[in-house]
């Protein structure tokens, strides 16, 4: 199921492979360690601080500040036809960071270091397979949520 | 503890060498450099290839090397940490002799990165960061240090001319270097002018892929001693430090700087018994213009955020006053053939503290250093050499 993630995809499997479930739901997830609460973004399985393997999803609310950015030109395989696109790396509120592409509402030329945005999950419909992914917004966005987290 | 030496270097001219396999180009760098030591074959207890694995068809590149150079039945082995590979062959050569188990090591870097058509390349490319969280939204190589140089550019003001500054010199001294794979030198207005790459930088901020080869022979103080026909052509290899850092950008503690380098150097320097201040000539991992300009201040050349006007100011040219910085044409010039890099760095800084570098001689160099960056700074090994 972790295939579902991404623009492409290079992981088909991950023991935080859910994480891509709850995307397609809506929600966007870190995580949390069970044994000492050490709570990060990306998802980890194994908590790097107290090496236990116990982890629980977290919900994330997407809030963040924009910490550095790149607008690229030459793609690579897989990408030709989405350039120029700009990938955006945001701290998350909640702790961590994410990578992602600027959506519909920021204008690439018009991020900015430090301004804040809204991160927000999406659904790739134009391709045969689902694939879910996340675009960085501006703050207010807002999209369709599951009114749970659940695994269905 | 006792010293390791260099007691030979060979280099072979960096291109897109269709006329040459791996091997054969690993040929010419050793044979350089064995009749640069004036030994033989008999005198060699192992050698350590560097190369990355995934650019060759040759499957288990180390072998094939091994048996064109008429080396079998000595041991050796592969190093493979991305593009710091050969300073990495270097460090395993100097542990291998450290410990006792060998004597004379020859060190090979060698790459042809031409041998795969463009579409395997940019495939290949697509996934050189982090590929679960990371590579899947399209990130580059060049795409990554771009996060650093706007990062670097808000935090501290450097100026976008300042990273074209740090090309225009590479290419300065690439046009005098006859191993380089640009031998011509730019200006400003055309490198401002050339095509867009992932912003802020275009094609002018970027290294190019290479075929090539280098090597150095290392041997303990002793067989040095004993071994080399002119004394004073020996070079110690005194520092070296080696650190890693994330592979993920996201886990960085900030992207004005690489922290595995500045861990590096203050281990190689600590090793060597030398500062910042003492270093006359470098060789630093410029794959693109931020990454030259970050390790002036990683490797202590300049305060933390004063990259931009140590550039400015002309301080890594020769006789500026600086440390003269990639005076052979860097990455950037000379070309990057990922495995052989390191090797050629050290190959330029052996030479350079033997004076044998004519118009691009640095004067006074006894003391040098070599600045290996794998990846983003996933690994990075920082190498400190001394002509006595």
């Amino acid at each position: 199921m972790f295939s579902w993630f991404g623009r492409v995809s290079f992981v088909p499997y991950s023991k935080v492979q859910d994480f891509a479930v709850h995307l397609r739901n809506g929600y966007l997830m870190g995580t949390r360690c069970k044994k000492c609460g050490f709570q990060t973004f990306p998802p980890r399985a194994d908590c790097p601080e107290c090496m236990s393997d116990e982890f629980e999803f977290v919900e994330y609310s997407g809030k963040g500040k924009v910490w550095t950015y790149t607008r690229i030109d030459a793609a690579p395989t897989g990408f030709d036809d989405d350039v120029p696109y700009t990938c955006v790396v945001v701290e998350l509120e909640g702790g961590g960071r994410l990578l992602a592409w600027s959506g519909e509402t920021l204008p690439q030329d018009e991020v900015k270091i430090d301004m804040d945005v809204q991160v927000v999950p999406r659904i790739l419909e134009e391709t045969p397979d689902l694939r879910v992914c996340y675009t960085v917004e501006q703050p207010g966005a807002t999209w369709h949520k599951a009114p749970e987290p659940h695994l269905g | 503890m006792s010293r390791v030496g260099v007691i030979g270097i060979g280099h072979g001219v960096f291109g897109r060498r269709s006329d040459a396999t791996v091997q054969e180009l690993a040929f010419e760098a050793f044979r350089s450099a064995m009749v640069d030591a004036d030994i033989g074959r008999d005198d060699l207890d192992a050698s350590v290839i560097a190369a990355v694995p995934e650019y060759h068809k040759q499957r288990s590149v180390a072998g094939v090397v091994q048996e064109y150079l008429n080396l079998n039945p000595k041991p050796t082995w592969l190093t493979e940490v991305a593009c710091s590979s050969g300073s990495a062959a270097i460090r395993t050569g100097w542990m291998a002799i450290q410990s006792g188990l060998h004597d004379v090591v020859a060190v090979i870097g060698c790459q042809k990165m031409t041998e795969l058509g463009t579409a395997d390349i940019l495939a290949l490319m697509g996934r050189v960061g982090e590929v679960q969280w990371e590579s899947v939204f399209g990130t580059t190589f060049p795409g990554y240090y771009a996060m650093f140089a706007t990062r670097h550019m808000h935090d501290f003001g450097t100026k976008r001319e300042n990273l074209l500054q740090v090309a225009i010199k590479n290419h300065y001294y690439g046009a005098r270097n006859p191993n380089a794979l640009f031998q011509k030198e730019i200006t400003l207005e055309k490198a401002l002018a050339a095509d867009p790459v992932a912003s802020p930088f275009n094609v002018y901020d970027c290294c190019a892929n290479a075929d090539g080869a280098a090597c150095i022979i290392l041997a303990s103080e002793e067989k040095a001693k004993a071994m080399a026909k002119d004394k004073d052509k020996v070079v110690w290899l005194d520092g070296v430090g080696c650190a890693t850092a994330s592979m993920s950008v996201l886990k960085r503690p900030n992207l004005t700087g690489v922290p595995s380098a500045s861990d590096a150097a203050s281990q190689a320097y600590r090793q060597a018994g030398v500062s910042a201040k003492d270093i006359k000539v470098a060789e630093v991992h410029d794959c693109f213009t931020i990454a030259e300009l970050m390790a002036y201040e990683d490797l202590g050349f300049c305060e933390k955020g004063q990259g931009g006007k140590y550039i400015e100011e002309e301080k890594p040219y020769i006789g500026k006053g600086g440390v003269a910085v990639n005076v052979d044409g860097g990455l950037k010039a000379k070309g990057h053939p990922i495995g052989a890099t390191g090797v050629s760095m050290a190959y330029e800084i052996c030479r350079q503290l033997r004076g044998e570098c004519g118009e691009r001689q640095v004067p006074n160099a006894d003391v040098g250093l070599t600045h290996n960056v794998g990846g983003i700074g996933q690994y990075c090994f920082v190498h400190v050499f001394k002509n006595s």
